[in-house]
């Protein structure tokens, strides 16, 4: 049922818990009334590593992530972030946690500052209010009221609150959502500086080419079920998935997928006296093997429904 | 591999100790006296209201009660009063809800501050604004409007009314910040609910000339008792003779004050939450 790729460093149901793992879940289970918003997933986290989970909404992303992050309580499964259970959650262990939420946070009228400097007030070691600044890019503001910040000044600000108390752990839940694509550039940027200084990430985002520039590794969510998990180049076979060539030949455009694509492309060259008209060669692309994954998970889950309803 | 080690224990060793107390409590007071002195909304409806409203009733009803009291004697205790109750249970109500529904109170419970640094700084927050509100309501009274200053042992009263009206309005109004969706339905409600409360309670007009009926349903509430109290600070002995008993039940007014402190804190033990109700 499980592809190779997504065996490679994934821990299977019953499994136990893998105490050197920043995030170790084991059968995880959520439920809403009669909604099941996670059905038995099982993930590790590594420590250093950047794990982003993709999904559609309604997947179960931000149950998971909220779960993990103590805000949440779960209806079974074992959960350790940071070698401890999120449901006791001490404030020992929430300051070696830095949060990053979807919905981020409201009108303040502290100036950006002071909101750091607040932020950081809570922490036993924190990190420079103004180094943190810097990091984000915010310092031209430092002094200007949170309220009257743009969309995406406040999301770099609602990051710099994240990482003031310099977690070990940080969550980013669809930290770039509003985001225009060169502040998403320069978001990134700033991950991957914190990437070096050693903090865990879980990100969960809606844009495909995001996991793929920060992450390590990525899982994919559906009907709140981990699809698979690997690194980005590998998602859904990726890597060893037939190429496909496209050409226009004798005025109609031309298609063939291959697992030789330089040898069909010699062949080509040589049926054509210059360059070949319109060449292509592509794999899928992460959009590609996510879209199919998610429909399979769809698929699947109407399935089983069905099967459920017929042995009641 | 794995399972013969021992759970790494979270933050093991090397941990450095956490902010004390104290100094996230100062924290959070310095954050909440912010929040509430810099948001014009917040400042002219808590604090300027009152001021207006004892100027223009001041100017207007200037009739005498007898005994040589003015009207405006027998307002100072009513708006003062109703200004506590801006402070602490409009205030609290309203500025609650909003934190809880634009993910501020989500975003703190997610930090190591302790829960309680909250609520601490939201008291140091109503404490600081009934003082400001009182202050600023005496100085216009007495240098506009020649009030007559307690004297005496009446501060003691003065003093022990107002703070246990306060305590009692914001236990309630935390407690009401949980009905509402969000800061908007907050103040839709609370806002006409406390103003009702004003007309029945005894501050815009004399309590005894007040049908009983209504008497009776503003007796369950603290601003009747808080208005009650503060008449016997400002007002002459021979005046306790309108009240509904004939005194100025002092004891009465400790007791339905003590009461709604102790069913305001169970209500927000109850019903106090970090999260909107939808997530």
């Amino acid at each position: 049922m499980t592809s190779p790729t997504a065996v490679r460093g994934r821990p299977q149901p019953g499994d136990p818990l893998d105490p050197d793992a920043a995030i170790s879940i084991r059968g995880l289970v959520k439920r809403y009334g009669d909604f099941t918003a996670v059905d038995g997933l099982d993930l590790d986290i590594h420590r250093g590593e950047i794990f982003a989970l993709l999904g559609p909404n309604g997947a179960g992303k931000t149950t998971t992530v909220e779960i993990c992050e103590g805000y949440r309580g779960r209806d079974g499964g074992e959960v350790r972030v940071l070698g401890a259970d999120p449901a006791d959650g001490t404030r020992r262990w929430k300051a070696q946690l830095g949060i990053v939420l979807q919905s981020g946070g409201g009108d303040s009228q502290l100036s950006v500052r002071e909101l750091v400097r607040a932020q950081a007030s809570y922490y036993p070691r924190p990190r420079d209010p103004d180094e943190v600044l810097e990091l984000v890019g915010l310092t031209e503001k430092a002094g200007v009221r949170a309220k009257a910040l743009s969309g995406g000044q406040r999301r770099r600000l609602d990051v710099a609150l994240g990482i003031v108390g310099g977690p070990t752990l940080l969550f980013l839940d669809e930290p770039t959502t509003g985001f225009d694509p060169e502040a998403r550039r320069q978001f990134w940027s700033l991950i991957r500086s914190l990437r070096d200084l050693g903090t865990t990430m879980l990100l969960t985002t809606h844009y495909l080419d995001e996991a793929e520039a920060l992450a390590d590794r990525v899982g994919v969510i559906a009907r709140g079920r981990l699809a698979e998990v690997a690194v980005p180049s590998a998602l859904g076979g990726r890597e060893t998935a037939p190429a496909v060539v496209t050409w226009t030949e004798g005025g109609t455009r031309r298609t063939e997928a291959t697992a030789t694509p330089t040898a069909f492309v010699r062949g080509l060259a040589e049926r054509f006296p210059g360059e070949v008209p319109d060449l292509v060669v592509a794999r899928p692309t992460l959009e590609d093997v996510y879209l199919r994954m998610i429909g399979e998970g769809e698929r699947a889950g109407t399935a089983a429904t069905a099967g459920g309803e017929v042995t009641r | 591999m794995t399972t013969t080690r021992p759970a790494r224990e979270a933050g093991s060793g090397h941990e450095p100790a956490l902010p004390s107390i104290a100094s996230v409590y100062r924290s959070r007071a310095v954050v909440e006296l912010k929040e509430f002195f810099r948001q014009r909304e917040s400042v002219v409806f808590t604090l300027l209201l009152p001021v207006l409203l004892l100027t223009v009733f001041g100017a207007v009803l200037d009739f005498d009660l007898g005994e040589g009291v003015s009207f405006t004697q027998y307002f100072m205790a009513g708006i003062i009063a109703a200004g506590i109750l801006g402070a602490s249970l409009q205030n609290m109500a309203i500025s609650i809800a909003t934190e809880r529904s634009d993910g501020t109170l989500k975003h703190l419970a997610g930090t190591p501050m302790p829960r309680s640094a909250f609520f601490v700084g939201k008291v140091v927050q109503v404490l600081a604004v009934t003082v400001a509100i009182i202050v600023v309501l005496l100085l216009i009274g007495v240098v506009f409007y020649g009030i007559d200053l307690p004297s005496g042992s009446d501060w003691l009263v003065f003093a022990w009314v107002s703070a246990l009206g306060a305590a009692a309005c914001t236990l309630l109004g935390i407690a009401l910040s949980s009905l509402a969706k969000n800061g908007r339905s907050a103040s839709a409600t609370v806002t006409p609910f406390a103003l009702v409360l004003q007309f029945i309670s005894g501050v815009f007009f004399q309590f005894s000339e007040i049908p009983t009926w209504m008497q009776t349903v503003a007796a369950v509430f603290p601003l009747k008792w808080m208005a009650q109290g503060l008449r016997s600070v400002f007002l002459p002995d021979a005046l306790a003779a309108d009240e509904p008993a004939g005194t100025w039940e002092l004891g009465r007014v400790a007791l339905v004050l003590a009461v709604w402190c102790v069913v305001g804190l169970l209500l927000c033990v109850k019903t106090f939450r970090w999260q909107d109700r939808g997530q």
